[in-house]
């Protein structure tokens, strides 16, 4: 293995940020959702990393990532459905105007 | 840090600097996918992320996965998106349509805390790497623990999955007109 581990973890920790950095900051729902696709990319790509150089036989880390990839999905494909049901009840989808649940 | 890039063959360069290009791609693409305006560039830019995210799964020997990642996330999740962004489209037409609010300087003054702390730490960090002549892991070996090690994950997971796909259809689903209350059904 020649990359070394420490520059697919800086790697990570850059995507990881950045997407932090969009969902706390972006207006559209949909793009906050994207932001957490992101965070989580960058999880997977960890623990992918860990897997292939702690425990390079038995992957249990790929294991994982599988779980988060489908964790994912659902969360994004449930996501989706309440933005679109917001935008059906109030012809907006930015999260600044969205406040129902606010005080 | 320096000695172990002098005695590698040159397909292992081609192989690292094709890594830091593909890096510095899913850098920039994660950039653009935060501060883009329009956000269907920004569900692209995530496309390329996601992808890139693939080559390096590819390259740390997780073929399985990497096919995955193309699959669910290029296939599936960003196709998604795409149609959320375009059947919401005509929100972000009118008023002001700037891609960010109010916090922005509060969450870079944290994020930027957060990430220093991290390029901090990450180099001087000694981790337990092991380096192993056996086999590596494959999608016969990932097959194998999902169905014994991690079966009861896996299950509750498939319950999730159901869970999530009526609980989408149920939201998405348009509201039915108040006259006809469940005859018709």
């Amino acid at each position: 293995m020649i990359i070394p581990l420490n520059h697919i973890l800086v790697l990570a920790a850059l995507l990881f940020c950045i997407g932090l950095y969009g969902a706390l900051t972006r207006r559209n729902a949909v793009g906050i959702l994207m932001s957490i696709e992101l965070m989580l990319t960058a999880a997977n790509i960890n623990l992918v990393a860990f897997s292939r150089f702690v425990t390079p036989n038995t992957g249990a880390g790929q294991v994982f990532a599988i779980f988060v990839m489908t964790l994912a999905a659902a969360a994004v494909a449930v996501g989706l459905a309440i933005v679109i049901c917001i935008y059906r009840n109030h012809r907006t989808i930015s999260a600044d105007k969205i406040h129902l649940m606010k005080w | 840090m320096m000695e172990q890039f002098n005695n590698i063959a040159p397909w292992e360069w081609v192989q690292l600097i094709s890594f830091y290009a593909i890096a510095a791609m899913m850098v920039l693409g994660a950039l653009f996918v935060v501060t883009m305006k329009n956000i269907f560039h920004a569900a692209l830019s995530l496309a390329v992320v996601a992808m890139g995210a693939a080559v390096v799964y590819l390259m740390l020997d997780a073929e399985f996965l990497g096919f995955v990642q193309i699959m669910v996330y290029v296939g599936a999740v960003i196709t998604l998106i795409a149609f959320v962004v375009m059947l919401t489209q005509r929100a972000n037409q009118s008023g002001d349509n700037k891609a960010t609010n109010h916090q922005k300087f509060i969450s870079f003054v944290s994020v930027g805390t957060v990430l220093a702390l991290l390029l901090w730490k990450i180099p001087n960090a000694s981790w337990l790497t092991t380096v192993t002549n056996a086999e590596l892991a494959n999608a016969h070996t990932i097959g194998n623990a999902l169905l014994t090690d991690y079966l009861l994950p896996f299950e509750a997971v498939s319950v999730l999955l159901l869970a999530v796909l009526i609980g989408a259809i149920v939201l998405s689903r348009r509201e039915k007109p108040a006259k006809d209350d469940g005859g018709a059904e």
